[in-house]
């Protein structure tokens, strides 16, 4: 039942160390996590040295840990050579990530658990934009100076940002209005070639779409309205599924939303005039992590407040009971309607930065695959939830990218334990819980 | 001039004629009871009026206006509100998200309101809440606010179910046994609750009822629905001494007169 979500009263390790960390605010974590990031760039390189690790660790050791995994397995499987010397890294990334991360972590957010809490009980007088700022900005901050290490990082973070969002406007569709749409990588690839359209046709010269229109050097100052032009086509993209999905009362949407995905792609693979199977490359490189952050943040902010009202809980009721809702004089029709376009347009705008961080956009990126990755995203984070699609999107992309030398096991492993998930935990990780923005930003009460 | 005025309304489901040439006249204030059978066509004669069928002849007339071709939201948006016989909740919303979800149509903040949280919308919904809270009070389930509405007893989700009709602020309300399924002491608890509503917002209400009890504690008048027709109609007292209702509820178990 996912009505009974709280943690059981085990009383064991989890249940005192979640005791522990119980009055740690967000900006607790926030600072705690700016101290490793600080930390890692000052100590991270003689560590690792001193670990005798051959590179530092990206990923927390993840992929390093992984990494001999999968040599394992490899060998195991189909008799690849395996330097079982390298099995060290397993504990000495192990260590390095409790040095550099978990310890400096734990140390600090409890620490500064009085100063924290204060803080944001002092930022709570003002209106929630400011300390929606401040936080925000400090989260900005923690990033920034995380990914700064290196360029792999920077990558993953600003692809695993666009996947919350991309995730979370499915979640739309998939949790709170309780469809299952198969369309959203579609409305992905409008947004990509639209938002591409818009900044290459404009303001780059290239192949597929000729000299640059316009020759400006603050013309990185438009490019919202690229990613606003991208998630609008996509929102008209669609009009198309909703239509006739809406028009009467059964489970069309699946079927009608996965038909369109295959129209889409074949659509943009036999356009020749926007590249074909080869697609569109040359954006110009605006999609900077701010870029993403700010955006990514107006996204959830946006969805969070839809989903919250009255006029978007609307949908629960329609998910919940059709009939119901209708004789409380909910418009059915229009609510799901909008739902529907609203999470296309930010699945527009979504792929509107991914075409930008990717600098290219071709049909291909728009497969199945794509669709059974958002779908694991949301169906593993959890249905109907602001905190389950941040949580789906960030350990599924974690996921990918540290068992990505598995290769082809990878999607072995990842459908297993999706698998699991569905098994214990119907709905997804964190289901059904009510995103309060007042609450995240907050201070958390100490009795 | 009648509230509602139904005029020769018939249904067929395939070959079964579930309702045939229905005639009602509602009065502002007046309580009215249909009883029958199980499958005598009771609820779907609700059905057709608020529009979730469209009748196959006669015509709905409403405060005036024609109701038959109307959505269901949109004949409860114009004042005629109903509860199920099955009660339809929404099993993952809260109570308080209940009464809320029914002021839908009056909401005036919009898709911007919606998305951007702008202040006519912080006000519309801080206004939607208090109204909601005083609703709930009102039948005795403000404790239960924020709890998922599953958690709720039965008797409590029958009276969430009736608070979440009446917030619509409608001038007919529609109840399909609001007592089915009850012990006799919740039994008379709802038949308090529904005349505090009735005295409260001095409305029409009509009322599907299996037992004869209750019509008989609220009702002034009384049809009496056999295989989709009205057989008797009259005072409760007239309609429990007629021979021909004897008839239509032997065999069923639960006549408690
Ligand atoms: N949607 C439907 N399709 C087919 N038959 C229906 C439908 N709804 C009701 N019926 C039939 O119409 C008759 C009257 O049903 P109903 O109005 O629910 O009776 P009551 O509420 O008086 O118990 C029953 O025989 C029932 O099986
Ligand atoms: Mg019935």
């Amino acid at each position: 039942m996912e009505e009974t979500l709280a943690p059981k009263q085990t009383g064991g390790l989890f249940h005192r160390v979640g005791l522990f960390f119980k009055p740690v605010p967000l900006l607790g974590y926030l600072l705690g996590f700016l101290a490793c990031a600080i930390w890692e760039q000052s100590a991270g390189e003689g560590l690792t040295v001193l670990l005798g690790l051959p590179k530092m660790p990206v990923l927390f050791g993840l992929l390093t840990i992984f990494k001999v995994l999968a040599g394992i397995i490899n060998f195991l499987i189909k008799g690849d050579a395996f330097n079982w010397a390298t099995w060290v890294y397993i504990p000495a990334a192990l260590v390095y990530l409790t040095v550099i991360y978990l310890l400096p972590l734990a140390i600090v957010a409890r620490a500064v658990v009085k100063p924290a809490n204060a803080l944001a009980r002092f930022l709570q007088r003002f209106p929630l934009i400011v300390t929606a700022l401040v936080q925000l900005g400090l989260m900005y901050a923690v990033l920034h100076v995380w990914a700064e290490m290196s360029d792999y990082r920077l990558i993953f973070l600003k692809l695993t940002l666009i996947a919350v969002l991309f995730t979370l406007s499915l979640n739309i569709i998939n949790g709170y209005m309780g469809e299952f749409s198969c369309s959203h990588p579609g409305f992905m690839a409008i947004g990509a070639y639209m938002s591409s359209l818009f900044t290459v046709g404009l303001f780059a010269s290239d192949k597929v779409l000729g000299e640059a229109v316009f020759n400006v050097s603050t013309a990185y100052l438009t490019f919202p309205l690229a990613l606003i032009f991208g998630g609008l086509m996509a929102s008209m993209g669609a009009l198309i599924v909703a239509i006739p999905s809406f028009k009467t009362r059964g489970d069309y949407l699946a079927i009608i939303s996965l038909a369109f995905l295959f129209i889409v792609k074949s659509f943009f693979e036999n356009m020749q005039a926007l590249g074909g199977s080869r697609g569109i490359s040359g954006q110009p490189d605006w999609a900077t992590l701010p870029v993403i952050f700010i955006t990514m943040a107006l996204g959830i902010w946006t969805i969070n407040n839809f989903v919250t009202s009255t006029m978007g809980k609307a949908l629960n009721a329609v998910r919940d009971d059709e009939s119901a809702a209708e004789a409380m004089t909910v418009n059915t029709r229009k609510t799901k309607m909008t739902a529907f376009l609203f999470g296309a347009f930010w699945a527009g705008v979504a792929g509107g930065l991914l075409a930008h961080v990717l600098r290219y956009v071709n049909p291909a990126m728009f497969s199945v695959q794509k669709l059974a990755e958002v779908l694991a995203m949301v169906y593993f984070g959890g249905l109907n939830s602001v905190y389950g699609s941040i949580v789906g999107a960030v350990s599924i992309s974690l996921l990918g990218e540290a068992l990505r030398p598995l290769e082809i096991l990878k999607w072995i492993v990842i459908p297993l334990l999706l698998i699991l998930v569905m098994i214990y935990r119907p709905t997804g990780l964190i289901a059904f819980k009510e995103f309060d923005v007042r609450q995240v930003f907050g201070p958390k009460e100490v009795e | 001039m009648p509230l509602l005025h139904v005029t020769d309304m018939s249904h067929n489901f395939g070959g079964l004629q579930a309702v045939s040439k229905y005639n009602l006249s509602l009065d502002p204030g007046q309580i009215t009871g249909l009883i029958g059978p199980n499958g005598a066509g009771k609820t779907t004669i609700f059905n057709l009026m608020t529009g979730i069928y469209r009748p196959a002849q006669g015509s709905v007339i409403f405060d005036g206006e024609e109701l038959v071709g109307k959505k269901p939201n949109q004949t409860a948006s114009m004042g005629l509100a109903r509860t199920f016989q099955e009660m339809k909740l929404w099993r993952h919303m809260t109570v308080l998200e209940h009464i809320k979800m029914a002021r839908y149509s009056k909401l005036s903040y919009g898709l911007l309101g919606a998305f951007l949280d702008t202040p006519k919308r912080r006000r519309e919904e801080r206004y939607t809440t208090e109204l909601a809270m005083e609703y709930l009070q009102m039948f005795a389930v403000d404790q239960f606010a924020d709890q998922l509405v599953v958690n709720l007893p039965y008797g409590a989700q029958r009276r969430v179910e009736m608070a979440r009709a009446l917030v619509i602020e409608p001038k007919v309300l529609l109840l399909d046994e609001p007592t089915v399924g009850m012990t006799p002491d919740e039994m008379m608890a709802m038949i308090e609750v529904v005349r505090t509503a009735h005295e409260r917002f001095n409305l029409a209400i009509f009322l599907i009822e299996h037992r004869l009890r209750v019509v008989h504690e609220l009702c002034q008048r009384v049809q009496v629905l056999v295989f989709g027709q009205v057989i008797v109609e009259g005072t409760p007292n007239e309609v429990q001494n007629n021979p021909k209702v004897i008839e239509a509820y032997i065999g069923e178990q639960e006549v408690d007169f």
